[in-house]
């Protein structure tokens, strides 16, 4: 169904100024081919070109983006050197990352019929398809209603709908699911297994959360340091893989055979080890010793575009915690942060930060007590470089020179300064955003979603940052929906629903007992109280 | 309550537009105070009786400006002064004395009835225009109406399209990066400030039209268009006639010394010759649409409503006839002409001719069955 021949991307020298016109090569040797009806999932580190592969199904690349295709992509026999992405619209279904951005109308209908009506299929044909693709992505109920009104979940599945409608035998989706939240993800990912296995279409898909796709996945291409594998078994390519969930990892440190990708399969393998291993008392959580706390939120209730954010939410934030906010899209994590910087008003209640009132200070006194890493971390950066920046940083605090830069080498060592900020990879933007925020010596360090479009490795390095900021007496706090991520780094977890607090206390009960944000370890070794990989190799160690 | 057996559906949007356009030209045809209370009140309950659940209601806003505009020309008419001279002094403002090349503009001096009357008349038919437009806003928004733009410029609607969803998204993006800005610990505001956010949100605008037209292409947009050379030439020769056409006829109105010969009818085949290549432009596109709204009876029931204000206050206006532009010096109660009221009435029937819309058919069955 896709054939990819030899192929090979460059983009022409550098713009940064430096050096020659040397051409980048960002991918090479990617020769595969994809038979028809398999879900393939391509996997990479950040920047290793995954959305570049990606964009060479429909033509994007070149076509689009500029740049150098070698070899050849042959797609149901079509070339992508003489056919453009229009000319593939009724064969390739592209979805991008933010299904908001690629809205072209403003309806839900409207959206699915627009790619038809572009194509001139006739008015009859095209009811029909409508119907039948609100039918199988299950979108009936909000047919009527506005773009904007829908959830993070909807959102996605009208923008495969809409490219779905057209009738194409191949999906192209770029990271669907990073934006969502555990249970929306499930539900996009649910709707892409019914169409592989119901429609027989041929699905691309490119992943950071592996351990929400990996077990759909009939074949992997790996990618790594430009390179391309073939299409391999999922179990093998996990075998080897520079990232992998922590399921894999489980079974890598334990040595199962054959390794299993998803939670039911490793549960079957860790019957002995549940049996063995000893249910350890759970960690007692570091209370909040006699010093007053960091920051204090008492009874506070917000209101934002005329619904209830907030309502009533008590939260008292430590020295040393390490607190992670979790909750669906749109339950009021971002306002909780929101509001201890006193960036919203309160309608009820009140924050504290120490003794501060964030909504009656400056914000450069605001920025000494709370800093905080908004969702897109760029918002925060506006230099020409990311040694421009931290210069920056330094004058608005009033610090002295080299404060910041001296930072972001302890978190992100070997970044090049002359870089733009926008041309570095999310992970490094993020280190970026962290160091000129870190450098004014915040006590309570804010992030928004900072894994949105991590791989293992960054967030690897971000995990052991916080935790060296949480041993210096920082308090964190994190809105994050990555459960991993908070069953590695969270002291104590809070679940919003509905701009209310349903679930406060330490990770390892909230996470454990929750289906929807129960890290992968927690299913398996269900009911013992371990969350992560490294708590459950330490244990076996002891066991044995 | 409606006449015609139609099932709920939604109007054509081109129907109640053409409607709104009648009650505004009728609007714009008289100062009679009656008539243009009567003309937005018209407006009001149309909308009242057939606007969507959950479109929205642009009337009301639309109408506060038009309140604002009357009140606006009465306090200028007060202290400026206006053409109209009359004799009733209400009060004698302060006057300041202005150099004599100022010519009629006065500050401050006597405020007289007839002066006040006729700015407030004035300003009441400005309302009414606007009234009629809120109300046409409400019952059909122009992004419905677009859908209806001629296919030959369809890419022109499309862009239109996107903008009105960008704007609010600027807003929205600029309300963030100020937000964004304060976490750096800087106010946000101030002109160096808005220097500094001016950046990020015009990088973010250019990327986010960078990943729609990305969309967009991998979606079909701009895919083969069918086209005949011969036709795509008639298309363009017509095309440039039309707007040769067009521009002499103005040129021929607006200069009072050419014949009136050449103005008008130049005009006209202009027109008549853009129409046509919009016409064979749109029989060349092999875009199909989705859905399109069917014009039936009831769609030309609702037109003609509009049009007997039009064209009954056109005509009346430009006879004379008594009562459409009352009397201001000396200030009488203007009288009130039953024929007029008659032809205003007759586009309230819009009510009743358009179907019901569906949301609201089913609101309103639930409120019987409960």
């Amino acid at each position: 169904m896709i054939e990819f021949d030899d192929v090979a991307v460059s983009y022409a020298g550098e713009s940064s100024g430096r050096g020659g016109a040397a051409s980048r090569l960002v991918l090479s040797g990617a020769s595969f081919t994809v038979p028809e009806g398999e879900l393939v999932l391509v996997v990479g580190p950040t920047g290793s070109g995954k959305s570049t592969l990606l964009r060479c199904v429909n033509g994007l690349v070149p076509h689009f983006s500029g740049g150098t295709l070698h070899g050849r992509v042959l797609v149901d026999g079509r070339d992508t050197r003489d056919h453009r992405p229009r000319d593939l619209a009724d064969l390739v279904g592209f979805v991008v990352q933010d299904p908001v951005s690629s809205f072209v109308t403003d309806t839900v209908e409207e959206e699915i019929a627009y790619g038809m009506e572009a194509m001139g299929v006739p008015a009859s044909a095209m009811r029909r398809r409508v119907e039948e693709t609100l039918d199988v992505l299950g979108l009936a109920d909000v047919r009527h209603r506005p773009l904007a009104d829908l959830s993070g979940g909807q959102q996605q599945r009208v923008a495969i709908g809409a490219v779905l409608a057209a009738g194409p035998r191949i999906l192209v989706l770029d990271e669907p699911t990073s934006a969502l939240d555990p249970v929306a993800a499930e539900e996009v990912l649910a709707t892409l297994q019914r169409l592989v296995h119901d429609l027989g279409i041929t699905v691309l898909v490119a992943e950071h959360r592996l351990e929400r796709v990996i077990h759909h996945a009939d074949r992997v291409v790996l990618l790594g340091d430009g390179r391309v594998s073939g299409l391999l078994d999922p179990a093998d390519a996990m075998r080897h893989s520079p990232i992998y969930p922590p399921v894999i990892a489980l079974g890598r440190e334990l040595g199962w055979s054959p390794l299993p990708l998803s939670v039911r399969d490793a549960r079957r393998q860790a019957r002995a080890l549940r049996d063995t291993l000893r249910p350890d008392p759970v960690p007692a959580p570091p209370t909040v010793t006699g010093s007053s706390p960091i920051a204090r939120v008492t009874g506070l209730g917000v209101r934002r575009g005329g619904a209830v954010a907030l309502r009533h939410v008590d939260l008292t934030i430590g020295s040393g915690e390490v607190l992670a906010v979790m909750g669906r899209n749109g339950a009021g994590k971002s306002t909780l942060l929101a509001s201890l910087v006193g960036q919203v008003p309160a309608v009820t209640g009140r924050v504290r930060l120490g003794d501060l009132d964030p909504r009656r200070a400056t914000p450069a006194q605001v920025v000494r007590r709370a800093g905080m890493v908004p969702q897109d971390a760029s918002m925060i950066l506006y230099a020409e470089s990311v040694a421009a920046e931290l210069a920056g940083a330094d004058a608005d605090f009033g610090l002295a020179a080299g404060t910041a830069s001296a930072v972001l080498d302890r978190i992100a060592p070997r970044l090049d300064r002359e870089q733009h900020p926008r041309d570095l990879s999310e992970g490094q933007r993020v280190a970026l955003a962290l160091a000129v925020i870190l450098a004014s010596g915040p006590s309570l360090v804010l992030l928004d979603e900072p894994t949105r479009g991590l791989d293992y490795a960054a967030k690897r390095r971000l995990v052991e940052v916080l935790h060296e900021l949480a041993g210096a007496g920082h308090a964190v706090v994190l809105a994050t929906h990555d459960v991993e991520l908070a069953a590695e780094l969270a002291t104590r977890v809070v679940i919003l629903a509905d701009g209310e607090v349903v679930a406060d206390g330490p990770a390892a009960t909230v996470l454990s007992g929750s289906p929807a944000f129960a890290p992968q370890v927690a299913k398996i070794v269900h009911p013992l109280p371990f969350l992560t990989v490294d708590e459950v190799v330490a244990a076996v160690g002891e066991a044995s | 309550m409606t006449l015609t057996p139609t099932l709920p559906r939604l109007l054509h949007p081109a129907a109640w537009w053409v409607w709104g356009a009648g009650l505004a030209v009728a609007a714009s045809r008289t100062t009679n105070p009656f008539l243009l209370l009567l003309l937005v009140a018209v407006a009001g309950a149309v909308v009242l009786e057939r606007r969507e659940v959950g479109a929205s209601n642009a009337f009301v806003p639309f109408l506060l400006v038009g309140l604002f505009a009357i009140a606006l020309r009465v306090v200028m008419v007060a202290l400026l002064g206006g053409g109209v001279t009359g004799s009733t002094v209400l009060v004698r403002l302060p006057e300041l004395p202005l150099p004599a090349w100022s010519g009629g503009l006065r500050l401050g001096g006597p405020v007289t009835l007839e002066g006040i009357l006729a700015a407030a008349y004035d300003g009441m038919r400005l309302a009414a225009i606007l009234a009629c437009l809120g109300a046409t806003n409400a019952l059909a928004s122009p992004r419905r109406l677009l859908r209806y733009v001629p296919a030959t410029l369809y890419e022109v609607g499309t862009s239109v399209v996107v903008a009105l969803t960008f704007a609010p998204q600027l807003v929205e993006d600029a309300r963030r990066v100020r937000a964004a800005r304060r976490l750096r610990g800087h106010t946000g505001r101030g002109l160096r400030e808005l220097g500094r956010l001016a950046v990020p949100v015009l990088v973010g605008a250019l990327e986010r039209s960078l990943h729609l037209a990305a969309s967009m292409e991998s979606r079909g947009y701009g895919r083969a268009v069918r086209r005949s050379s011969r036709s795509a030439r008639l298309g363009g020769a017509l095309t440039i006639l039309g707007l040769v056409g067009v521009v002499v006829g103005l040129y021929g109105m607006l200069d009072a010394t050419s014949p009136v010969a050449l103005g008008v009818p130049t005009l006209l085949v202009g027109l008549a010759c853009a129409v046509a290549a919009v016409a064979v432009g749109a029989r060349r596109d092999p875009r199909t649409r989705y859905r399109r709204d069917p014009w039936g009876l009831p769609e030309w029931c609702v037109v003609l409503c509009g049009a007997v204000p039009a064209v009954v206050l056109g005509v009346a206006g430009a006879q004379a006839w008594e009562g459409v532009n009352p009397q201001q010096v000396p200030a009488v109660v203007p009288a009130v002409p039953l024929g007029l009221v008659a032809a205003i009435l007759v586009a309230a029937l819009a009510a009743v001719t358009a179907p019901v819309p569906p949301l609201v058919a089913g609101l309103r069955a639930r409120r019987v069955g409960a």
